[in-house]
């Protein structure tokens, strides 16, 4: 539909973004931030993504439903995330080996 | 995943109904066939994300048990091959972008030859990811009996390996599955196949190509950029 | 007027006399025969997972391991449980009663990817063949749950080939759930509101929104599993560094959910047959919808309470318990509002009814066992043992299989245009009913006095226990050849079904028997909610009784 169709000037802004945050995270990786590093890279590589969803696969400007379906997938994987987090993160606290 | 909702052929069902070209017997309307199919490839992908995402949970638990030996195997990786593919790879969803932004302004040719284009960079991918494999094997960094790794934890290092072959491998497995469905989509392109109204199965191929492309833009820092400094 | 002809007198075509020969079927696109062709398939592997079972408890007369050697029984056991839960179950009530259903219910004249839904059956078929062939070879004998490192180190068995059939019938179900969301978004009828919806379609819903988030995670466990065996990698070793549990966790993020894959359609069965012979709207309609997503949800934060004993930390394990507990709150939910929709309905005994009252009962006390097994405590003491065994076979065969067969029964003369024997089919539901409960509550008390599963051999004590479950099994076994009986008999001899024998509301009935190749002549139209009784009553030129 023509109504919906992104000028040419947002898939190139898109694309110089995309090639801006590879070279920040490339060059992220080389300061020592701590346990930053991860968070910043993981950021980094959310931003990316997030541009690429709503632009480049149409998201924005399509119906509600579809970020519905994308989040619910997002947060059903952060579910499993989160219980291992839970398991893993807890093994050693009783001090039993094998508990 | 598009396909039902593309392309069907002009069959008595649709004249019975006096459905337009390209709408299937069961749709009312362009727009309700339009939006089942992008809500069906999204639903795909959303299975995707879980699949991948199994692989993360279990990269996510012994990266965080084992941060040492993880580090020291995300070292011996090429850097400067993996920024050049995720450049690369970018570059070929901005293609496809454009390619559907053809599909969409009924342009066949343009998007045919982008499409081509999408496909070429995909290609270049898996070669330079080839060559990375050659090297993981020359070094014996590959799991297995021959696996050696001269590093504080080898035996952890092996399962940075594990899932570094593992991970990539799936992804180029869906490299593989996308250059075909964009080859064909290019193909159809080509002979006019997509009108302004239907071009779902165009659509959902650059959904499922920038999906590819959006596994990618995770997996580069958490393969290659652990701890560079 | 009888549904066979037009008014006219003309035959009147449907979709089963559409067109003919093997062909047909095959290649048909038409969401009624595909349902048709899951119903074959399912059945024939609900037949060799029976047979299984009926090995298992022959063994099990004795308390000597006399009739199979240990590992022969370990295989059956293990294929028992692969075909009645991945072939069977979880494509049963979705794949055959949805796929029917769905469309009829919401007025649309297919699902929205009628290519896919058939792509879906071949892969099932595929991956049923897979299984199959692995059965020829010996099958597996590592139990359903393919725990690691026994999957991946020890036994020498077609643990690969069996995964593949599992990853294959995995695609097939997340391809059957896509398409009912995607169904249920896009192509309900004009009016047909979210909150019109019948109840079996919100079930639906929340069992496609399982298949789509669950299937993935099972299917990236597996194909770790066929790794490790071929590739020699370490994931899961101990040896190389890998841990176990980490199989278990991702084992069960999907296959506990799984286990509302196949609950959830029976119970939506389960509130149009209590709604339709109470002659009462649903008590609570929001609730029941709601509760569906509900447990749907709350079905993907209690997988741990599979592992309390497995070595997963104790502090994990405590909030998986709680968690379980609160899956009571949607299923206590559901079973209330059903009991509420009897209290002063206008109660008919017609078979569906007995099969929908045998499930409210059984599924009750599987529940019920459920929280205790929650309680981290009671598990610890219990897990492993025949407790278990009864616990979920109460969930899946009481309910879920009770279920299943109650909606075959209520919309069979809508599938096939016939009625059934009304005093066989009536008698089955009683002889089901009883013998299952005669198989598996005496399970409970074995397990709770410390009879482990999956031996093929146990202390002397045990055995009058074990004689009567095997007993009950025989009657159960009868009970499920019945309607096999009498629906292929039906099929040519029954006689012919109106369009809506039941007087029962929804769009479904509003159409003929069979329904026509596009469901509906017309488009409906919805104008009101769903289960709007007092409906008139039953068309009285009706004769059910054989």
């Amino acid at each position: 539909m023509p109504a919906h169709v992104q000028p040419l000037k947002v898939y190139f802004g898109v694309f110089l973004a995309l090639m801006a945050f590879t070279a920040l995270t490339v060059s992220a990786a080389f300061v020592n931030l701590g346990p930053a590093n991860t968070f910043v890279a993981l950021g980094i590589a959310a931003a990316k993504a997030t541009l690429v969803i709503l632009y480049f696969m149409h998201v924005k400007g399509n119906t509600k439903l579809v970020p519905v379906v994308i989040l619910s997938g997002l947060f059903f994987l952060f579910l499993l995330f989160l219980f291992l987090a839970a398991d893993y993160g807890t093994r050693g606290w009783l001090g039993v080996p094998g508990r | 995943m598009a396909s039902d909702a593309h392309g069907t052929p002009l069959g008595a069902d649709a004249a019975e109904h006096g459905h337009g070209a390209g709408l299937a017997h069961h749709f009312d309307s362009y727009e309700q066939q339009k939006d089942s199919a992008t809500l069906g490839m999204w639903t795909f992908l959303v299975t995707e994300i879980l699949f991948f995402g199994g692989l993360f949970a279990a990269y996510g638990v012994y990266r965080s048990l084992y941060p040492e030996a993880f580090r020291a195997s995300s070292h011996t990786l090429s850097i400067q091959l993996g920024t050049f593919n995720t450049v690369v790879l970018i570059a070929s969803s901005l293609t496809m972008a454009l390619a559907v932004r053809g599909g969409q302004t009924g342009k066949g040719k343009l998007a045919a030859a982008l499409l081509v284009l999408t496909l070429i960079l995909g290609s270049v991918f898996l070669v330079v990811k080839g060559f990375e494999y050659h090297e993981k094997f020359v070094e014996h960094h590959v799991p297995g009996a021959s696996f050696h790794f001269e590093g504080p934890d080898a035996l952890h290092a092996q399962l940075f390996f594990s899932l570094y072959f593992l991970m990539t491998g799936l992804h180029a497995l869906h490299m593989v599955i996308g250059i075909v469905l964009v080859g064909y989509v290019a193909e159809r392109a080509w002979g006019g196949a997509y009108t302004s109204e239907n071009h779902n199965f165009l659509e959902g191929t650059g959904l499922y190509w920038h999906f590819v492309d959006l596994v990618w833009i995770f997996l580069f820092p958490l393969l290659y950029l652990i701890g560079r400094h | 007027m009888t549904s066979a002809t037009n008014p006219d007198g003309s035959p009147r075509v449907h979709y089963l006399n559409a067109a003919y020969g093997l062909k047909s079927w095959l290649l048909t696109r038409d969401h009624k025969r595909i349902a048709l062709l899951y119903l074959v398939s399912v059945s024939v592997f609900f037949a060799l997972g029976g047979l299984m079972a009926v090995l298992i408890r022959m063994e099990l007369v004795t308390p000597e391991g006399d009739l199979f050697q240990p590992d022969i029984y370990n295989r059956l056991f293990t294929m028992h449980g692969v075909l009645m839960i991945f072939f069977f179950l979880i494509p049963g009530v979705p794949a055959v009663l949805g796929n029917f259903l769905i469309p009829l219910m919401i007025g649309a004249r297919d699902l929205a990817f009628p290519r896919i839904n058939l792509l879906s059956w071949y892969l099932y078929s595929i991956g049923g063949l897979f299984t199959l062939w692995a059965l020829l070879h010996g099958g597996v004998d590592t139990g359903w749950t393919f725990y690691t490192p026994l999957s991946t180190n020890y036994v020498n068995t077609s643990v690969i080939t069996v995964g593949v059939g599992i990853f294959i019938a995995g695609f097939s179900s997340i391809l059957t759930g896509l398409n009912f969301v995607v169904t249920i978004h896009r192509m309900r009828a004009p009016g047909l509101t979210w909150f019109r919806l019948p109840l079996f379609v919100w079930s639906a819903y929340a069992t496609s929104i399982i298949q789509i988030l669950g299937t993935p995670v099972i299917a990236i466990a597996i194909l770790l599993v066929a790794a490790e065996r071929t590739l020699h990698i370490g994931i899961f070793d101990p040896k190389l560094g890998g841990d176990p549990i980490l199989f278990q966790h991702l084992f069960w993020f999907y296959s506990h959910p799984a286990v509302y894959i196949m609950i959830l359609p029976s119970m939506g069965v389960v509130s149009e047959l209590v709604a339709t012979f109470s002659r009462k709207p649903i008590f609570g309609y929001k609730f029941v919808a709601f509760a569906s997503i509900g447990i749907a949800v709350l079905g993907f934060l209690v997988w741990g309470h599979h592992m309390f004993v497995s070595g997963q930390s104790i502090y994990a394990g405590v909030i998986f318990s709680v968690l379980s507990m609160l899956v009571a709150v949607p299923s206590a939910i559901k079973v209330f509002n059903w009991t509420a929709t009897l209290y002063k309905g206008s109660i008919s005994w017609d078979t569906p009814m007995l099969y929908a009252l045998g499930f409210i009962g059984l599924f009750t006390i599987g529940g019920l066992t459920g929280v205790m097994l929650a309680t981290l405590g009671i598990d610890a003491h219990v897990h492993d043992t025949y407790f278990i065994i009864a616990h979920f076979h109460y969930i899946m065969v009481g309910g879920a299989i009770m279920g299943y067969l109650g909606g075959l029964h209520f919309w069979w003369p809508k599938i096939t245009g016939r009625m059934y024997p009304l005093f066989w089919s009536k008698l089955s539901a009683i002889v089901i009913f009883i013998g299952f409960n005669v198989t598996f509550f005496p399970q409970f008390i074995l397990g709770y006095l410390g009879m482990p599963r999956r031996y093929h051999s146990y202390p002397p004590e045990f055995q009058v226990l074990n004689v009567m479950s095997s007993a009950g099994a025989t009657v159960l076994g009868l009970g499920y050849l019945m309607p096999l009986v009498y629906f292929i008999w039906s099929m040519r001899y029954g006689p012919k079904a109106p369009s809506n024998p039941w007087g029962a509301t929804g769009l479904e009935w509003q159409t003929t028997s069979p329904p026509p190749v596009e469901n509906f002549l017309t488009q409906p139209i919805v104008a009101g909610p769903p289960y709007t009784y007092p409906a008139p009553k039953r068309a009285p030129e009706v004769t059910v009784g054989v």
